[in-house]
């Protein structure tokens, strides 16, 4: 471990974690303030014109000075759009990732602590859930779901149906790390300690255990997160995830991805380099996080 | 001309970006043909890495950064790569410690064992094989034929270390460095194996030098003993001199922690302490705050090796005999 | 044990695997939409809906319903598509050429760049190279692969119009009925962008992971062993550390499949490539249920059967493991 101040000290000496934490606290403070910072609100109808339609950047010919980047098909401003935008991607992001973590990190501990045919079902579980592929069960349950209900029902739902999915279909990777530490830290002699007094397992699990698998925990939410994001952009790109009327950066790009073609790139570019800098920002501060908190822990057999 | 002639030899591996801290702080040592020399220390002593740098084998980011190798003359540490590959496994083989790991557990011992032939000598691979299974009878491993065709897991760890024996014994070495050869085997084989290894080396007029932590095993199989702390000699000399009257406070303590060395009935003895690591060691000498013999002098100066050891108050005869 | 043991035992598991997913895939019909009124449409009157109905079984009980569904499924019938008004089954065989070569064309990229480059970065850890490529491997890993898609579109597709971006181009059927794009060149030119997309968020996966892993068996005791053995630095490196840093990779390839497949739906729906995905994606929005069943269930079979041979691979690398699923 390191202590606080050792690790403040490794954060300002790494130019790369203090430009990747920089940017992304912009994107997430950008994300919150969205509705005082934004110059229009895109889920107002009342405040969109279809008159304003695919209008450039407001540098070029054709802009207008209330839309920095532009607009996109229906008329809202591309820099507002991306505001709000950033914000719904970070919520399923984050929203999943804390779904996963309960879960996992509860799993985990219960398949490391109490090992026999519960951990054997567990592992095997994690195991073809993590070869089945997150996006891919992603695809197929939202699509039935697409299929089951109506537009709107779906509309309504989509956020709370994403951060579920992504959450649930991820928890092995948490569960895999919380089930090692535990299993290393399972026959240290506090355990054992706290058995002989007495403690019941539970207690025993949450109380002690618990704090000293955090530090991987830690780690791997932050690159969590990150996949998350792209994860549910990829849903959004396909149709799949957030409607064009509540849109993340993903469903921005899928409806502005039909117009690159006509010239009207901004539609697409600016969401694209968000959701790029925001994704970047989050693996080098994951790797970053990593190498200073637990060299040992590696990206790929995770 | 000794055969092999180490002289100050420093390994340093780099701390953060600029520093670097020794892990060798200048040991030497010189070896006659077939001679027997036993190494001696706790774990991080240098011990292993002296062992490796006298192949120019020390692990990235480690280097030699001081000091020469002289093998019949020849700075090793001078060579090109290929240079030393003709040395390495030919002229000087390795046996390392645990058999489990030495081994690659995707490939035959037979591939394992001809590969090495093959490097060194033009040989077809008929008459490979027969050496091969020669050697595997030397070393007493059963049905020796039908091995070469086994993977390293489908052996017992004593038949494994056989097979790495074989192996260094291959080329008919001049000298062996065998790095703790039986540390990772059960008890009830370890004597087998040691045996084995010093049956070899006197048949064959090999010379050893044996990595130990055990002065047990080093008193039965070596002629001279160097101990080592810290990245440094403390003591050497003939073993039966050292065993019988060692003169390092250090030595004595090693000595009377043996239990075959201590008399019945009596308590174990303890050094206090631990071995610091290289990158924490205090001034002066670096056994100094375990050494009940210390004074000011020790914590400023580090002694020289002189005499066989490196103590300004070195235990004496008329002493260790009160 | 024997070969034979192993291919009877993965069939078994096989085969209770596709019952789980065609289980999965019947009530996902049995609870999605109404076949009569697909067939039909409106204009039939109740009293006929009713004895259509008894006479297609579906007031059967369920499971009687789903052993039905079974037996067809098992000789190939998985219902007819609403909108092709063919057997789905054949719908999605006459795209799988596409789909398979575009996976292949990718495959074929990211090994022959991930291995030489993995090895590379894990032999030259401080060279300006591996720095670059260790760089710009965790910004492939930040691009998701639609933007990948959009880009190649853009740049190579419209603004400097080198290769085609959208669609197959020509095919060649081959005797078997098999559509190539692999034997022309219009065809190859049609495979590249997307191939290319698909390849570029495995490589940097791969390129880290096989890095990592190569470093690791570089360190290990018997690579150190090798190299006092006195063998050449090449035969060190490629037989003794590189065999054994194959291993993982091939488990983490073959956990990787199921990605691979999710990524051919979001590549062919940017180049328009006459895929699987590309239909799945079209039959979603169609709400076309037995195209949708029949996807998964290809899929899944797909999952099985490259499973296996990626478990049959690892048996025939690593002698350690001599039958995976086996009891040791």
């Amino acid at each position: 471990m390191i202590s606080l101040k050792g690790f403040i000290t490794r954060f300002l000496s790494d130019p790369v974690a203090i430009v990747a934490g920089t940017v992304l606290l912009f994107l997430v403070l950008m994300a919150i303030f969205a509705p005082f910072l934004a110059p229009q609100n895109p889920y107002d109808l009342m405040q969109l014109d279809i008159m304003d339609s695919e209008m450039p950047p407001s540098w070029r010919v054709g802009g207008d000075e209330r839309f920095p980047l532009g607009t996109d098909a229906q008329g809202r401003g591309v820099l507002s759009t991306i505001m709000y935008g950033t914000g719904i991607s970070l919520l399923i992001g984050v929203g999943a990732v804390i779904v996963q973590g309960v879960l996992g990190v509860t799993l985990g501990l219960v398949a490391g602590y109490r090992g026999g045919w519960i951990d054997a079902f567990l592992m095997r579980l994690a195991d073809i859930q993590m070869s089945l592929s997150t996006l891919m069960i992603a695809i197929i349950v939202l699509a039935l779901f697409q299929a089951a209900f109506d537009a709107n029902t779906y509309a309504d739902y989509a956020i709370f149906m994403l951060i579920v999915i992504i959450g649930v279909a991820e928890w092995p990777k948490f569960a895999r790390t919380v089930r090692s530490s535990v299993l290393g830290e399972k026959n240290k002699e506090y355990v054992d300690a706290a058995r002989v007094i007495g403690l019941p397992p539970r207690r025993i699990m949450w109380k002690h255990i618990l704090p000293n698998t955090l530090t991987p925990v830690l780690v791997i939410s932050t690159i969590q997160v990150a996949e998350a994001i792209m994860t549910e952009a990829a849903l959004s790109f396909l149709g799949l995830g957030m409607p064009t009327d509540r849109p993340s950066l993903g469903s921005l790009i899928r409806s502005g991805f039909e117009f690159i073609f006509s010239g009207s790139w901004w539609i697409t570019l600016y969401p694209a380099i968000v959701l790029v800098m925001l994704i970047l920002a989050l693996n080098l501060l994951g790797d970053w996080l990593r190498d200073v908190l637990n060299p040992k822990l590696r990206r790929g057999d995770d | 001309m000794a055969m092999l002639e180490i002289e100050d030899l420093h390994v340093a591996f780099p701390k953060g970006k600029k520093a670097e801290v020794e892990a060798l702080r200048g040991v030497s040592l010189k070896l006659e043909k077939g001679e027997r020399l036993g190494v001696v220390g706790e774990s991080g002593a240098g011990k292993s890495m002296l062992a490796f740098s006298i192949l120019n084998l020390i692990a990235e980011p480690g280097r030699v950064s001081q000091g020469s190798v002289a093998f019949h003359g020849e700075n090793l540490l001078e060579l090109s790569e290929r240079d030393i590959r003709g040395i390495r496994g030919n002229r000087i083989s390795m046996i390392f410690q645990d058999p489990m790991v030495t081994l690659n557990p995707v490939l035959t011992i037979g591939t394992q064992m001809v590969e090495t032939l093959k490097a060194h000598r033009k040989i077809s691979d008929a008459a490979a094989r027969k050496l091969c299974i020669a050697k595997l009878k030397e070393v007493a491993i059963p049905s020796a034929e039908s091995r070469l065709g086994a993977y390293p897991h489908e052996l017992s760890g004593g038949l494994r270390q056989r097979v790495v024996i074989a192996i260094a014994l291959l080329t008919d070495p001049e000298l062996i460095i065998a790095d703790e050869p039986t540390t990772a085997l059960d008890v009830t084989i370890q004597a087998e194996i040691m045996a084995l290894i010093l049956k070899l080396c006197r048949e064959k007029d090999v010379a050893l030098i044996l990595i130990t932590h055990d002065l047990g095993i080093v008193a039965e199989v070596t002629e001279r003993i160097m101990i080592m702390y810290a990245g440094l000699c403390v003591e050497t000399g003939p073993t039966q001199q050292i065993i019988q009257a060692p003169h390092h406070p250090y030595s004595a303590g090693l000595l009377k922690a043996l239990p075959q060395f201590a008399g019945r009935g009596t308590r174990l003895y303890q050094i206090p302490g631990s071995m610091p690591p290289i990158t924490a060691l205090p001034p002066g000498c670096a056994y100094h705050p375990r050494c009940e013999r210390a004074t000011e002098l020790c914590k400023a100066q580090v002694p020289p090796l002189e005499h066989g050891h490196a103590c300004f108050h070195p235990i004496d005869q008329t002493e260790a005999a009160s | 044990m024997h070969i034979l043991a192993f291919l009877l035992r993965r069939s078994v598991q096989a085969v209770i695997v596709m019952f789980v997913i065609s289980l999965i895939g019947f009530s996902i019909q049995d609870n999605l939409g109404d076949p009569l009124r697909e067939l039909v449409g409106q204009s039939v009157s109740e009293e006929e809906r009713d004895l259509m109905r008894e006479e297609m079984g579906l007031n059967d009980p369920f499971f009687v319903q789903y052993f039905r569904f079974l037996g067809n499924a098992v000789q190939g019938d998985l219902g007819t598509s609403y909108f092709f008004k063919r057997p789905a089954l054949d719908v999605i065989m006459d795209k799988f050429p596409a789909t398979f070569e575009l996976v292949l064309g990718a495959v074929f990229i990211f090994l022959s760049l991930s291995i030489p480059a993995g090895i590379y970065c894990a032999i030259h850890r401080d060279s300006w190279i591996t720095r670059f490529i260790m760089s710009a491997s965790i910004v492939g890993i930040s691009v998701p692969v639609f933007l990948t898609a959009i880009g190649m579109v853009w740049l190579f597709g419209v603004e400097l119009g080198w290769l085609p971006a959208f669609g197959r181009g020509d095919t060649v059927e081959l005797p078997w009925g098999w559509e190539t794009g692999l034997l022309t060149w219009e065809g190859l030119s049609h495979l590249i962008l997307p191939s290319v997309t698909l390849s570029s968020i495995m490589l940097p996966l791969f390129i880290r992971l096989i890095r990592a892993e190569m470093m690791e068996t570089m360190s290990t005791d018997y690579v150190r062993f090798a190299k006092a053995k006195g063998l050449s630095t090449s035969r060190v490196r490629y037989v003794h550390a590189f065999r054994n840093t194959l291993l993982p990779v091939v488990t983490v390839g073959g956990l990787m499949i199921g990605t691979l497949i999710a990524y051919t739906i979001l590549t062919e729906t940017v180049f328009q490539w006459p895929g699987m995905g590309f239909l799945f994606l079209e039959a979603v929005n169609r709400v076309d249920t037995p195209l949708i069943i029949a996807y998964i269930i290809v899929v899944g079979l797909i999952f099985v059967v490259v499973n296996t041979l990626v478990d049959f691979l690892y048996t025939l690398i690593n002698p350690m493991v001599k039958l995976p699923g086996a009891k040791s």
